[in-house]
């Protein structure tokens, strides 16, 4: 099939103005939040799963790659498309199609906003928990190819545990449905190995998932410690309390710094770190815990707790936290993130050794992270524009997963592998059992035509090359 | 298999390397050579790669664009207006009728700037923009039109302004334009003419005129201020003129309104006109210096986001930088100098639902969003009621309406549904654009809610105290 051919038959099934393959307007779908870019053959933007399919099974016919994007706002360069590929892009599916209040469910397309559902179903007494730091922009088909975190997921977990069922379209065009409406599925649990297959394993088109009643009372406490340590050791001491906070996330010094820059989120400028955590549930509950958490920080060496007076001032707080890394841009104009999780127990251990490798490559790092899960961000601050500065700052990367390798954590806590740290797999999986993902993989798609070339090491790691487009790095955590 | 789209594509497919190669890629290499040869930005007005690479794509711009929310293509979000211009800058591809057009549907309204986590100057980055097109020879023909007809022709000159406004109000008071309309002759003119008559501000019944007396401050005197007439508001809305007047003098300032000034030149300078927007600059600053003002009010939230840029925009001004900077600070948009002083709230009841229309300007390009509520909510008896989406761009943009009917029409209608469904007797707004384009709006949907400047609303509410 010649490409005018398979472009021709694309706009058949979508419409002239949802094709896109000029080479300028494809400019803007050769990149997503990461440091990666590859302009695609094209760009396809359905409106329905039957569109979806027909493409798909167009795509396959053609012996054409796909990959999914959704908003575009990935760190791991899953939305990214070989030159040869078809990119499937999913903006015009942005429907809430159902709420139920009664089972707390909303029928959703992949390409509805995170935080368009979260606002919508509020209406109702409701929310929908994984709130990862774009939320703003991000879309539920995206958290659900890589399995999406965000502060609240300490307590109620990641994107996985709020999915019960979804349409998926496979790499042939077939449709089929995993999970359902039940909250538990007998058989192998097809939906649980589809969340966070970085769309590999097929394209969801339209998603059940769960909601949760909203909290009856929400405080969020700002912990203000001297040094980095202490607060670390706040985090320990709250846990070992038997407190599961909402969320509980630390800032460091020059983090604070970097966001009160920016805006007033009521950060003490004079802090070592600052820890943000936050309780929901019965009001009771919540009043009962509060005094633990206060002791825990106090027992620890904070030198203040401040507790959110009203709405507003805990939005301010959050603001903070949820905007540090685009504030980084005041310290340097481009920074590297990595999203290696450790066991909180060794939180300390870790952070020492971020600060060990930022002084002897000669790096400034700033922290910004779920303390509560072990998810730690840190974050390399430089002007890609020094020579060699680039590659210091991905072997300071390099060094920094294998210790959390080494400490008993992993790569990823909720970006995905990607082609960003598809390289580094190695360093906590043997060869074997990447091989056994791999035919898990095969079981969904065979012929390999979905997103090819992420989350397993093939030696093409990609290095951003010192140009000014390529090495802005990720944003979000 | 489908034959390779580019020849390109064969070479990179080979590229690659190790981890520790230093430069492998995941696909090869990315496609960076030229699409078609460009030089780049060009001049001392280019857009720089400071401002450029500020922006680290993350796309939480994506969901405020309203050229985005209607079209969901990422060509019209200010992240892919960015990519694009980043794209030039690098000589990857020239500045092009394709690029042009994604960059003239950009209404300019600055709700991604507000919402940038990096604080790109995204409006400063479109008008270095929108410049080197214009210097280019680029624009669009509709945009290039206009621009000889009014940026340069009209809005510099106060007196071809007043004329055009008295035809203009002649024509629509007079039957002629009802007879026309009746008669179907206006289908005889080109498209692009019609389409101008149809959209043609309706001209109010008195216009406004600055003058050299003082309007005197009520009471105790608080500050000595200058009022902006501007080009267009004076004649569309002289009734919210001359209500910002009283409501200053209410609250106990002079006024004064030097005869000499002219239009900011925010449309000049929106529409990359940087030249002869700096010349209006100029004459602002000499004109109210002159004055001796305190602070210089404008009840036009357009004409302040582009006179507190003035330090910006003449910093390279050996003559005018200090000037220009002191002007930029001592400016302040009506609502914000009332709610600030704090103002003398009214006796009387004022019972009316209003709805609050963020005009962009304002709220995205000032980040005022609070002032013009607290005004309203210290009124006695009035009622706000928030519409949704309510800073969302109602599409009138300045020129935007008449270049880009589609597209503006369509936020146009958006913003009318919000609007009749906050169920309110009046919109506030505080821009002389918005206030025209809905009005229109609601007529074309045949509803009676007015659109009044917040400040008519003020001062209504004062003229029902007891004297």
């Amino acid at each position: 099939m010649a490409n005018s051919d398979f472009l021709d038959q694309l706009r058949a099934i979508v419409g002239d103005e949802y094709v896109i393959d000029h080479r300028e307007d494809l400019l803007v779908y050769e990149y997503d939040g990461s440091v990666d870019r590859s302009m695609p053959r094209a760009v396809v933007l359905p409106a329905n799963t039957d569109e979806v399919s027909r493409v798909m099974a167009l795509a396959y016919e053609a012996g054409i790659t796909v990959v999914g994007r959704g908003s575009g706002t990935g760190l791991s360069g899953g939305a990214i498309t070989p030159p040869d590929g078809l990119q499937v892009a999913f903006p015009r599916m942005n429907q809430i199609l159902e709420v139920d209040s009664v089972n707390r469910t909303a029928l959703v397309e992949p390409g509805v906003i995170n935080l368009d559902l979260d606002n919508y179903v509020r209406k109702f007494g409701m929310r929908y928990a994984p709130d990862p730091s774009s939320q703003r922009a991000c879309s539920l088909g995206g958290n659900i190819a890589e399995n999406a975190g965000g502060p609240h997921c300490l307590a109620y977990g990641a994107t996985t545990n709020h999915v019960i069922g979804m349409e998926v379209v496979l790499e042939d065009g077939e449709v089929v449905y995993l999970g359902g409406q039940a909250r538990e599925a007998t058989g192998y649990d097809l939906r649980g190995a589809f969340v966070g297959s970085e769309g590999t394993f097929g394209i969801a088109t339209s998603i059940l998932v769960r909601l949760l009643p909203t909290p009856e009372s929400v405080r969020t406490f700002l912990g203000i410690f001297p040094d980095i340590d202490s607060a670390c050791t706040a985090v320990s001491a709250v846990i070992g309390y038997g407190i599961v906070p909402a969320a509980l996330e630390m800032i460091d010094a020059l983090s604070i710094k970097a966001v009160q820059n920016v805006t007033d989120a009521g950060y003490p400028n004079d802090a070592g770190a600052v820890l943000l955590i936050e309780l929901e549930g019965l009001h009771e509950e919540v009043e009962e815990v509060t005094r633990d958490v206060e002791s825990a920080l106090w027992d620890t060496g904070a030198a203040d707790v401040r507790i959110a007076e009203d709405d507003a001032e805990r939005e301010r707080l959050w603001v903070g936290r949820k905007t540090a890394f685009g504030a980084f841009g005041t310290i340097a104009p481009n920074y590297y993130l990595v999203d290696g999780v450790v066991p909180r127990t060794q939180l300390t251990q870790m952070l020492r050794k971020v600060s060990e490798v930022s002084e002897r490559y000669g790096i400034t790092i700033a922290n910004v992270f779920h303390a509560g899960d072990g998810n730690l961000h840190p974050c390399m601050l430089f002007d890609a524009r020094e020579p060699g500065v680039m590659e210091s700052a991905m072997a300071a990367a390099a060094e920094l997963m294998q210790e959390c390798a080494a400490l008993g954590g992993t790569l990823s806590g909720e970006h995905g592998i990607g082609l960003e740290k598809k390289e580094f797999m190695p360093l906590v999986y043997e060869d074997e059992d990447m091989a056994a993902m791999q035919r898990v993989r095969e079981a969904f798609a065979p012929q390999n035509r979905l997103n090819p070339g992420k989350i397993f090491p093939d030696g093409s790691y990609y290095r951003p090359s010192p140009h000014p487009a390529s090495h802005t790095a990720a944003l979000y955590a | 298999m489908v034959e390779s789209v580019d020849p390109r594509v064969e070479e990179v497919q080979h590229a690659g390397g190790g981890i520790d190669a230093g430069h492998g890629f995941p696909y090869g290499v990315p496609f960076e050579g030229s699409l078609n040869d460009g030089p780049g930005f060009v001049g001392p007005d280019a857009p720089t790669e400071a401002d450029l690479y500020r922006c680290v794509h993350c796309g939480l711009c994506l969901s405020a664009c309203p050229t985005y929310v209607e079209t969901r293509l990422e060509t019209e979000s200010p992240r892919g207006r960015i990519a694009l211009m980043k794209a030039v800058h690098e000589g990857r591809v020239g500045i092009s009728d394709r690029l042009v057009s994604h960059w003239e549907l950009c209404l300019q309204c600055r709700a991604c700037e507000a919402v940038c986590p990096s604080g790109v100057p995204y409006g400063r980055l479109m008008e270095q923009t929108r410049a080197q097109v214009r210097d280019n020879n680029s624009q669009s023909p509709e945009l290039s039109r206009l621009s000889q007809l009014f940026l340069r022709a009209a809005l510099p000159h106060n007196n071809r302004l007043r004329l055009a406004g008295r035809l203009m109000r002649l024509y629509q008071k007079s039957g002629a334009q009802r007879l026309l309309r009746r008669s179907g002759a206006l289908k005889a003119l080109p498209v692009a003419l019609g389409s101008m008559e149809a959209q043609m501000p309706v001209m109010g019944d008195r216009f406004f005129s600055p003058r050299s007396t003082v309007s005197t401050a009520h009471g105790e005197w608080r500050a000595t201020v200058g009022l902006l007439s501007g080009c267009v508001m004076p004649m569309m809305h002289g009734d919210a003129m001359r209500a910002a007047v009283r409501v200053l003098q209410r609250n106990g300032c002079d006024v004064v309104t030097p005869t000499d000034q002219g239009c900011c030149g925010a449309l000049n300078l929106h529409a990359g006109d940087l030249e002869v927007g700096r010349q209006m600059a100029r004459r602002n600053i000499d004109a109210f210096r002159a004055a001796g003002v305190e602070f210089v009010i404008t009840a036009s939230a357009g004409c302040g986001s582009s006179m507190k840029e003035y330090g910006e925009l003449l910093h390279d001004d050996p003559d005018y930088a200090a000037s220009a900077s002191e002007f930029a600070d001592n400016t302040r948009d009506i609502t914000e100098f009332l709610a600030d002083l704090p103002l003398d709230p009214p006796q009387s009841e004022f019972n009316r639902r209003v709805t609050m229309q963020d005009p962009c300007h304002l709220a995205h390009a000032q980040r005022i969003t609070e002032a013009p509520r607290k005004i309203l909510r210290s009124i006695p008896g009035l009622q706000l009621v928030e519409m949704a989406e309510s800073a969302l761009c109602c599409g009138s943009a300045g020129f935007y309406s008449l270049i880009q009917r589609d597209m503006s029409q369509r936020l146009q209608g958006r913003k009318v549904g919000n609007a009749l469904a906050a169920g309110a007797d009046i919109i506030a707004s505080a821009n002389p654009g918005c206030m025209a384009q809905l009005d229109q709006g609601l007529r074309n949907a045949g509803s009676d809610m007015s659109v009044k400047h917040v400040v008519e609303i003020l001062d209504a509410a004062y003229q029902l105290e007891s004297p």
